[in-house]
């Protein structure tokens, strides 16, 4: 094969489902020895591709040449025994098996028909090595941390001795240090002369680490080109498939009076999961959570919400106690709560949209108090255009929709019941630019009518753009809070870094 | 670097305790209970159990369930009387033909499963009916088997004789299937790809399938396995019993999945070992074995015990493993 040579050669790859086109004469080329981002937003078709590739679905028209050969997968299995690997987002390995297992599972090595343990055990040291990792191999995968997870499934990859390797969001879990980390692995694969497709929403990843980008919009692609070629404007725009707003100057709702605050949480704490914490969140203000993942944000969510119940400290909401019992308590007084979690702790997969819209406000209103389906009708109408929600049709079964848009339902859902404070985990994670932008137009509007926000996010630029108070968690503590003006990315590392 | 051993591997610990503990404890109280008899005994009786928890650990680790085992060993019992008396069949044709039949009964249920996506608890719910059905058909009643290889096998005329003491250790034969089909489904489990295939489809599918993992070949085998072993329970039985019954082993499923259980597998699949399953066993046979020295307390005690152990080992597993 000539150096030049792509490793992979995408030509008019297309695939259906139904009526819909998924994907419309895709066009990809990857090299050995390079790192190609596939960006868009969500419904682009990034999924949908790597699942053809990986034969998890089959195309329906176009060409596939890997390594100069005509590749045309009929599962994963076949797919991985011509030297393709996906990590997929949600780490797809065996929680209860060990590292060097999963990383052999499916093609150990044998002796006289029985599996050679101490042969699996060197496979996965040496795949490991490769990644410049000497952990005990015998050790329960899901006892390691999803960064190491995310490895111990690259290493897999590897064992194989996989030419290409697709990764599907592998960062949306990992704090910066492990990014830094699988970066740096990364970047040795690609020296070696593997070829890497990275899926990613983090536009700084892209910049730090990418050699060539491809844009996908609408299951068509927009355009390839090499990083250094397309700045940042460029790409979102071809992204977006408009020219994106300037960055929103950020929120200027000038802190009210912490006389008589929404909800304040004072020394709160519960073993495993919250040091100690203090909260104050203010009537039409939106609070941002900042802090490393594992600093105890979602934990403690999930005692304002009342899912845990607070081991010491108290809460206060309108300035009398309140000690929720269950999610119940919180919904009656007025809270709600976008989990991080969306697939397992927020949609009903098998409800249709609408179904999903009216939960919360038929849960508040009681079984007595039922919303006749025209006012359903109109209240999920009305959101599904507010929201930009795409759907076929209220009636579409939720889990046939885009991430983003099942994350925007869910929203729906809440705004739908009006709450007095909105709690959002996470809600812009794996979900586009445009949707983004629109959720924190939404926090603004919530805010201007008086509610409370409680924001959690990892993007410390969306904190400081959508937040005019941001408290910031180490370790489950809280360190301390930052106020507008004066909030800013470095401001927020700076208390992070500071608090040792 | 050695691993400490893992909080899910408690149960198993538990279990094993909890059978010597019982035998301590029965051998204290009463005079009688720490014989050779008594524990050659509590094996034979339970080893058409074992048989039946091994085909029921395959299918529980792959996080499905098999209700058709009791219906199963009754229609294998009244099919190999039916060839044996009426056919004039040598046994270990009849009871090759059996095996196999019920080999194919399990892989059947596994392609219904598989073909319309149903859950294996409805489609086996249907295999028990129409298995027990069948055996009525077969046979009405139950029907005594007077070859004299099964006489044989009772009289321990063909029993494995270990050269250990002056007259050797007699195993019966049908201990000796037990252990061999226990022996076997542990290599398999743990030495073999369709072993981690199981245990790999049972903790997480949905990975299973992401990692190139033939997942419908493991179903089908696990439920050809279960019937399989349901089969030779049932042929283990037969030989016990000296006799075929169409009505036998009502609910005996159930036993099977409360020894797995209690021997520390988890209902949900992915955790678990056929040695627990064959110490869940052991416990009930201990247990049943306690209750009748006693002699004064109803049998119904041992199903009363039974119940709250499991209660106590869901529990337990609900505690350690997360």
């Amino acid at each position: 094969m000539p150096a030049d040579s792509p490793l992979l050669s995408v030509r008019s790859l297309s695939k259906r489902f139904g009526a819909v086109v998924a994907l419309d004469s895709i066009d990809l080329d990857v090299s050995p020895g390079s790192i190609h981002a596939l960006m868009g937003e969500n419904g682009a078709g990034k999924s949908t591709l790597i699942r053809c590739l990986m034969g998890a679905v089959r195309r329906d028209g176009g060409t596939v040449l890997f390594e100069g050969t005509a590749c045309d997968p009929a599962s994963p299995r076949h797919a991985e025994a011509a030297g393709l690997s996906t990590v997929f987002q949600e780490v797809g390995l065996i929680p209860h098996m060990s590292v060097a297992e999963n990383i052999t599972l499916g093609r150990e090595s044998r002796r006289w028909g029985l599996i050679d343990r101490r042969e699996a055990r060197a496979r996965a040291r040496r795949a490991l090595a490769r990644l410049g990792l000497t952990i005990d191999v015998d050790q329960e995968l899901g006892g390691c941390s999803i960064a190491l997870q995310q490895l111990v499934a690259i290493a897999r990859a590897l064992d194989v001795s996989a030419r290409l390797l697709i990764l599907d969001e592998p960062t949306s879990s990992l704090d910066r240090r492990e990014t830094a980390e699988l970066f740096a692995v990364l970047r040795r694969l690609r020296d070696e002369g593997v070829g890497i497709i990275f899926v990613t929403h983090f536009l700084e990843q892209v910049y730090q680490l990418c050699d060539r980008i491809t844009v996908l919009r609408d299951g068509a692609h927009v355009v390839t080109r090499d990083t250094r070629d397309l700045p940042r404007p460029q790409l979102i725009a071809a992204m977006l498939g408009r020219t994106p707003a300037a960055p929103g100057a950020s929120v200027t709702s000038a802190a009210p009076a912490d006389a008589a605050p929404l909800l304040r949480a004072t020394g709160l704490r519960r073993r495993e999961s919250i040091e100690h914490a203090d909260l104050t969140i203010p009537r039409g203000a939106a609070v941002g959570l900042a802090g490393l993942l594992g600093s105890g944000r979602s934990e403690l969510a999930r005692m304002l919400f009342g899912i845990d119940r607070p081991q010491g400290g108290r809460i206060e909401l309108n300035g009398e106690t309140f000690s929720p019992r269950s999610p119940r308590d919180a919904i009656a007084r007025g809270i709600a709560l976008t989990p991080e979690n969306r697939k397992s702790d927020g949609i009903v997969p098998n409800l249709s949209v609408r179904e999903n819209i009216v939960l919360a406000l038929q849960a508040r209103r009681g079984v007595l108090r039922s919303l006749s389906r025209r006012e359903q009708d109109a209240i999920a109408d009305e959101f599904i255009a507010r929201l930009g929600i795409k759907t076929p049709h209220r009636e579409a079964p939720i889990s046939t929709l885009s991430g983003g848009n099942q994350q925007k339902a869910l929203l729906a859902r809440w705004l739908a019941a009006n709450p007095a404070l909105l709690i959002l985990d996470e809600p812009t994670r794996g979900i586009d630019i445009g949707a983004k932008q629109e959720i924190e137009s939404l926090i603004r509007g919530l805010i201007n009518g008086g509610a409370g926000v409680l924001f959690i996010s990892s993007e410390l630029s969306e904190l400081v753009r959508a937040c005019s108070r941001i408290v910031v968690l180490k370790d489950r503590r809280t360190i301390g809070e930052l106020r507008a003006p004066g909030l800013s990315e470095e401001h927020i590392l700076e208390a992070i870094a500071a608090h040792a | 670097m050695k691993r400490t051993p893992h909080a899910r591997h408690l149960p198993l610990l538990v279990t094993a305790s909890l059978v010597l503990l019982v035998f301590i404890a029965g051998a204290l109280v009463y005079p009688r209970f720490a014989s050779f008899g008594v524990v050659r005994n509590l094996m034979v009786d339970n080893a058409f159990l074992a048989v039946a928890a091994v085909g029921a650990t395959f299918v529980i680790l792959s996080g499905a369930i098999d209700l058709s085992i009791g219906s199963v060993m009754a229609f294998t019992s009244i099919l190999l009387a039916t060839l044996i008396e009426q056919h004039g069949w040598h046994p270990l044709a009849a009871i090759a033909f059996a095996v196999i039949v019920g080999g194919a009964f399990g892989l059947a249920q596994g392609l219904i499963i598989q073909a319309f996506e149903l859950p294996a608890f409805l489609v086996t719910l249907a295999g028990m009916f129409i298995a027990r059905g069948g055996a009525f058909l077969v046979h009405p009643q139950s029907l005594g088997i007077k070859h004299p290889f099964v006489a044989d096998v009772l009289n321990e005329r063909l029993s494995l004789v270990l050269p250990v003491g002056p007259h050797g250790v007699t195993i019966p034969l049908l201990v000796d299937i037990a252990l061999l089909a226990i022996a076997a489904a542990a290599v398999v489990l743990s030495f073999t790809r369709l072993g981690r295939n199981v245990y790999a489809v049972g903790d997480h599918e949905q990975g299973a399938m992401l990692m190139g993992l033939n997942i419908r070949a493991t179903r089908l085998s696990v439920f050809t396995i279960s019937g399989l072993c349901s089969a030779l329970a049932g042929v283990v039985f037969t030989l016990y019993q000296q006799s075929g019954d169409p009505a036998a082993c009502k609910g005996l499923e159930l036993d099977a999945i409360a020894a797995v259980v209690i021997g520390g597998t988890l209902l949900r699949g992915g955790i678990g070992s056929v040695l627990g399953s064959s110490l869940g066993v052991l416990l009930l046979g201990l247990i049943q074995t306690i209750v009748t020295f006693q002699g004064n307390l109803n049998s119904w005690w041992t199903k009363i015990v039974v119940g709250f152990l499991v209660l106590a080992f869901v529990a337990l597993q609900r505690r350690f493993t997360r």
